[in-house]
């Protein structure tokens, strides 16, 4: 994978959007189905959400300059051990790089700098969980610090090296640990080797009919060990469940040996469930190396769908009704106005006048017609599966309670293009830290009566703090529902402005964020709904979990490995 | 603009407000072609358009109410369509319904009143400015002190004027039951508030969820007296927190993401109902509001009061006032709409900000050269302001002394600039005609408003009437005493200890600060902040020098600690007679009925007797702070058990407190310790 990813930015090496030297926006590579498209209004959406002009560049250093990394601090009699069992290691700089961050602004704005923090001594590439299980021995027998690495999508600053950690670090990188080890067809389930990335196991399992049905936004990198690390969600978790939904059996080598259940019953009452020990753990007790998941057949029928609604007051109104009916569609997510009018200014151009006017009566339509306000209305995407007639049944339900809270059908073209904007989002945040924007998304869990009030709320507060720190320029401050449940929604946010004028942006970047989490918390949100607590929010756990849970929690880490072997000191 | 002007032009004040006369333009135009001008103002961002029957809607449909509605039911087994039902009503009897026509009607009609009874009404604009914009970010939140009717409404009469949303106005039931007028006051956006509400389960839910919601949706800017009711000594009350609470807690339970504060200050120069207040003060019942009243009254509007400042404060934040002072998670773990009883530490930040609040008002007021002449009246013998009267030259000279140490404690003046200072002390004397009156270079207290009498007045009659012209004045002192209380506790103290050590005096001004909570208003657990504040106000003055240890006079600082302490003197002196009544003559178990009479009583004696040298032992608010201060410290106990007010006094405490007072024994031995409360 290394080789065909950038080293300081999102995703792919051949996909980035640019502006092209008439000023329009262009996304270039075959990836993805957006892709050489021209997108002609996006630079002028740009220009006046941000204040930004594509005179005033700010570009990444372009080549990862090797001397600037700090020499490895080795471990001698490790590495030598390490040799006589055969598995691959390095301690070449960019390999370390490559795995000394997440996507965190402030890890991806220093690599554009060409600054390098801590980085990981050396990486190693176990092949199989044996592999792993002689790594861990060798470490716990000469006191390295382990740090599992997975996709490296992580946005919690879980895989910077602790800088004071004065042992030798080793990355422990499970990308070749990528195996389907057996699919059980009888019970639906999958034996699945934790390194595997999600694009390639849904496309493995769907080789045979199958799938998982966990999409997470990172799925075309984050790995599956990652999602149990840290309690993924996948989008479409109202058919298919959260991760903790969908494992039927972990296992992971700890410093103390390997733990695992000994069946795969679908559900057990052994006092408190040890996978719960595990998932969420992030990286501070082991590496999980198998896990038995649940998979589906292949759904016969996709259906993307969009509404409109006239105010995001209405919308929330409606996603909270479908939670109630638990009719919820696989997906059902809401942008508010200013999302609604980001994702607008993501349309590529049109192929045929004939579009571009069914567009224009669309608009009319809407907002002449139906009397909504362009800058109060939101859009809801939806995504329904199964079988076909069960879909359109389906889709009218859901349309008619849509249509109870002033919902508008708005076609599948728009509610596609919401799910694409989901992969390219963060190569939009590269394009946008080419001219002085950075912003980030971060995320919660709220009971439903809280919802509208912490939106506004936090929002509110993003562009106080942005004014109180001296941004010169108004951000973009914007949220959607992304999941429903019965007691609740998650919610995400996205936040990003223009940092012209500022001596430390990405110091007034964190304080903002800070502030808002400050602000999540004292509205009834939770610390995180999946994105994980890493380094970035651990300061909160203890007023999140109670002092008591806090020492449950330590006292598992203290038994499972007393010389903090697994030392990312995440989480705790 | 002729009749603008700045404050430091007049004062020398720091402060650059710039206030402008409101009455000029109405002076120069039409009445009518004013209230019907185009009225359009910008509004709160977030509000969406929500009329009164949406807003009585949403109240009665809420969940709160719903749940309280139940829980009622239950209790009282009657059917839950009746107590909904009730609280129907109760919404009707509260409910504003503010309506533009009425609002124009009222702007007709309140210029001609305003023009008649004032020469001038100063706005500052650049408050007005503030308020304009504060009021499109964020629900606002108006509170204004309460000196008289005429406060009533002027608020909204100036938001008219200038183009700003009219804010709904919280109002004593007692107005509701006017005839015409209450209902033009609902229909002008005021709503009804009973007086006691107490253990009202329904009343407290309905009203707590009007307020609440008014405030959540930002359907109007709301407007409350944080002081309860009328202030008839014209000093600050002690605020109350109930509907504070309630305006708080939209943004404590995260349902609006900020609230802002605006204290306004309305100083007069003259009351309208002065002697009305002074004589409630001695027991006369104050007439009940009713319309045929109010008709009657209209023979004041004859008088003219000079001029009102009505002074709009900074718009403050709750948000950040309450950085750190309240834990919002805590609402996280219950849902927002059921009741909930707000823990010590929302109490404790609830109450902070209502006092604060009432600070800021006395600091925002405008003292006019009437208060302070009226504290060096209030110094001097009464027996020598009837009969000899004061040397008018002398006077001035002294009340510009005061004027001095006034700007020097940093009060805002209203001394007009432009005449010279005899003439702005001669005019205020004319202006109060009623109460002192200037012949041959003296000044004299005017003691009889009953020309006509026929028979000769027994020496009882005689003091009561001196005493209505002593209350009167007492009132005016009232509005300057916050300049000038801190100092002259500490002067109090200083006179009371005789000693010059920072800890024994800190210790005496700590007991005079609880002894006295009931009459000047402190922020809570703010005590060493006012120590400190008198001190450096004592310093800066020249009067003291401060060392680390010690606050000794200076030789020349014997006229401001001896003005101040005397300023103090007929609290002292007042409440020395209910101490010595309580524990020498009173029966150990009374009522309040029996108190005040009995009291005044032995008051009169002691006046007539010449061993009391203030009247205004005579005020029932005196009287009743004394009661309360008392519970306070524990010397006497509210006995629960009766429903007739009764209380329970412990002689050797009132005795103890009182030898504290007089410097007999240090307040160490007082048996609770002042905090003990908090």
């Amino acid at each position: 994978m290394q080789e065909i990813m950038k080293w300081n930015g999102w995703g792919y090496s051949d996909s980035r959007f640019f502006f092209n030297k008439k000023g329009q926006a262009e996304f270039t590579g075959k990836r993805y189905s957006v892709i050489g498209l021209i997108i002609p209004a996006l630079k002028d959406w740009f220009e006046s959400t941000f204040g930004a002009s594509l005179q005033h560049k700010t570009p990444a250093t372009p080549i990862l300059n090797s001397s600037a990394v700090h020499p490895p601090t080795l471990n001698e009699t490790f590495v030598e051990e390490l040799k006589s069992t055969g598995i691959p290691f390095s301690h070449d700089a960019e390999d370390r790089v490559f795995r000394a961050h997440g996507h965190c602004l402030h890890e991806i704005f220093a690599l554009r700098e060409g600054k390098f923090g801590r980085v990981p001594d050396m990486v190693i590439w176990p092949n199989c969980h044996n592999d792993v299980v002689k790594v861990v021995e060798l470490a716990s027998k000469h006191n390295v610090c382990l740090i599992p690495y997975g996709g490296g999508t992580s946005v919690s600053s879980a895989l910077e090296c602790p800088p004071e950690e004065t042992r030798s670090i080793v990355s422990l990188d499970t990308s070749q640990m990528n195996h389907i080890l057996w699919i059980d067809e009888k019970n639906l389930t999958a034996h699945v080797e934790a390194g595997i990335v999600g694009q390639d196991l849904e496309r493995l399992l769907n080789e045979s009919g199958y799938c998982t049905g966990h999409e997470p936004d990172s799925m075309e990198f984050s790995s599956l060990g990652g999602w149990v690390a840290t309690r993924a969600s996948g989008m479409k978790k109202n058919i298919y469940g959260n991760i903790e939904d969908l494992v039927v059996h972990i296992k992971m080598v700890t410093p103390r040996g390997v733990i695992e259940k000994s069946c795969q019953g679908p559900r057990m009452s052994t006092g408190p469930d040890i996978h719960h020990f595990i998932m969420g753990s992030e990286g501070t007790l082991g590496v999980v190396t198998e896990v038995t998941m649940k998979i589906r057949p292949m759904p016969e029928y996709q259906k993307y769908g969009s509404v409109v609604f006239p105010n995001f007051e209405q919308g929330v109104a409606c996603l909270r009704e479908v939670a109630r009916q638990r009719c919820a569609p696989a997906s059902i997510r809401l942008m508010d106005n200013e999302q609604f009018k980001f994702g607008h200014a993501l349309k590529p151009q049109v192929s045929s006048i004939f579009t571009s006017f069914l567009d224009g009566l669309k608009k009319f339509y809407i907002t002449k017609f139906k009397g909504f306000d362009p800058n109060r209305l939101c859009v809801a995407t939806l995504l329904f599966e199964g079988d076909r007639e069960r879909v359109l049944q389906h889709e009218k339900q859901v349309y008619d309670i849509a249509a109870k809270f002033g919902g508008l059908a708005a076609g599948e073209d728009n509610g596609q293009r919401g799910y694409m904007l989901t992969f390219v989002i963060a190569y939009l945040r590269d394009l946008g830290m080419d001219y002085y924007v950075i912003g980030e998304s971060f995320e919660t869990s709220v009971p439903w009566d809280r919802v509208l009030d912490i939106c506004q709320n936090v929002k509110e507060r993003i562009v106080r703090e942005c004014k109180d720190k001296g941004v010169q320029f108004p951000p973009l401050s914007t949220c959607r529902v992304t999941q429903t449940y019965d007691a609740g929604a998650c919610v995400y946010f996205y936040f990003a402005f223009n940092y012209r004028g500022l001596s430390d942006p990405v110091h007034v970047y964190e304080q903002v964020e800070h502030a808002a989490r400050e602000e999540i918390l004292a509205n009834g949100g939770s610390l995180s709904h999946h994105h994980g607590v890493g380094k970035l929010r651990k300061e909160w756990m203890r007023e999140t979990v109670s002092s008591v849970g806090l020492g449950m929690l330590k006292s598992v880490k203290d038994f499972v490995d007393p010389n903090n072997i697994f030392g990312n000191r995440n989480l705790l | 603009m002729a009749s603008t002007y700045r404050d430091s032009d007049r004062t020398g004040r720091a402060s650059e407000e710039e206030f402008v006369d409101i009455l000029e333009e109405r002076r120069c135009s039409s009445d009518l072609g004013f209230a019907l001008r185009t009225f359009n103002p910008q509004p709160y961002q977030r509000a969406s358009p929500f009329s009164t029957a949406d807003l009585n809607k949403a109240v009665l449909e809420s969940q709160y109410l719903r749940y309280v509605a139940k829980e009622i039911a239950m209790e009282t087994g009657s059917s839950l369509e009746e107590v909904r039902e009730e609280a129907y009503g109760i919404l009707d009897e509260i409910s504003q319904n503010m309506q533009l026509g009425f609002i124009r009607l009222l702007g007709y009609t309140l210029t001609k009143v305003f023009k008649r009874l004032f020469t001038c009404i100063y706005v500052n604009m650049e408050g007005l400015n503030r308020l304009q914009q504060a009021i499109q970010e964020t629900p606002v939140i108006l509170m204004p002190n309460h000196r008289s009717y005429v406060d009533f409404l002027i608020i909204s009469y100036i938001l008219f004027t200038y183009d700003i949303p009219l804010p709904v106005v919280a109002a004593g039931i007692p107005l509701a039951g006017m005839k015409m007028v209450g209902e033009i006051l609902r229909r002008s956006g005021a709503f009804f508030v009973r007086r006691a509400i107490g253990s009202d389960k329904l009343y407290w839910a309905v009203l707590s969820e009007y307020v609440k919601t008014i405030v959540r949706k930002g359907y109007a800017p709301l407007e409350f007296y944080v002081e309860g009711l009328r202030s008839r000594t014209l000093k600050s009350l002690t605020p109350k927190l109930g509907m504070m609470q309630m305006v708080l807690e939209p943004y404590f339970k995260g349902e609006v993401f900020d609230i802002t504060l605006v204290p306004i200050s309305i100083s007069y120069d003259q009351v309208v109902e002065e002697s009305l207040l002074a004589h409630e003060l001695l027991g006369v019942p104050k007439p009940k509001e009713s319309t045929m009243g109010l008709l009657k009254a209209s023979k004041v509007l004859q008088k003219n009061c000079g001029t009102m400042h009505v002074n709009f404060g900074h718009p403050l934040s709750v948000r950040q006032l309450c950085q750190d002072k309240i834990n919002r998670c805590q609402y996280n773990l219950a849902p927002r709409d059921l009741p909930q009883t707000p823990n010590a530490e929302v109490k404790a930040c609830v109450s902070w900000l209502a006092h604060l609040m009432v600070r800021l008002q006395e600091q925002g007021s405008v003292v006019s050269p009437w208060s302070l002449m009226a504290c060096l009246l209030l110094q001097a013998p009464v027996a020598v302001l009837t009969e000899e009267g004061l040397p008018w030259q002398q006077f001035i000279e002294k009340t510009l002394w005061l004027r001095k140490l006034a700007l020097d404690f940093g009060a805002s003046l209203n001394w007009p600039g432009k005449a010279s200072d005899s003439d702005v002390m001669s005019s205020t004397v004319a202006l109060h005609c009623s109460v002192v009156h200037l012949k041959a270079g003296r000044v004299y207290l005017v003691q009889d408003e009953e020309p006509q009498r026929k028979h000769p007045i027994s020496p009882e009659q005689g003091v009561m009437s001196a005493a209505v012209a002593v209350l009167m004045l007492a009132s005016y002192r009232n509005q300057a005493l916050h300049i000038f209380v801190r100092p002259a506790l500490l002067a109090t103290a200083m006179h009371i200890t005789k000693s010059t050590q920072r800890d024994e005096l800190f210790t005496v001004f700590g007991f005079l600060q609880e002894l006295f909570s009931y009459e000047f208003i402190f922020i809570p657990d703010n005590m060493s902040q006012d120590f400190e504040e008198a001190c450096f106000l004592l310093k800066k003055c020249g009067a003291v020098h401060i060392t680390q240890n010690e606050v000794i006079p200076s030789d020349t600082g014997l006229e401001v600690l001896s003005f101040l302490q005397a300023l103090l003197q007929p609290f002292t002196d007042s409440y020395q007679v209910a101490f010595r009544y309580l524990s020498e003559d009173a029966v150990p178990v009374f009522t309040e009925k029996q108190f005040l009479p009995d009291l005044r009583d032995q008051a009169t004696k002691l006046i007539l007797s010449g061993e009391l040298h203030t009247h205004e032992a005579l005020s029932s608010d005196t009287q009743k702070n004394v009661l309360s201060a008392l519970q306070r410290l524990e010397a006497v106990t509210k006995l629960r058990a009766s429903n007739q007010n009764e209380y329970k006094v412990n002689k050797a405490a009132v005795r103890r407190i009182g030898d504290i007072l007089s410097g007999k024994i240090p307040p160490q031995n007082l048996q609770t310790t002042p905090d003990a409360r908090l």
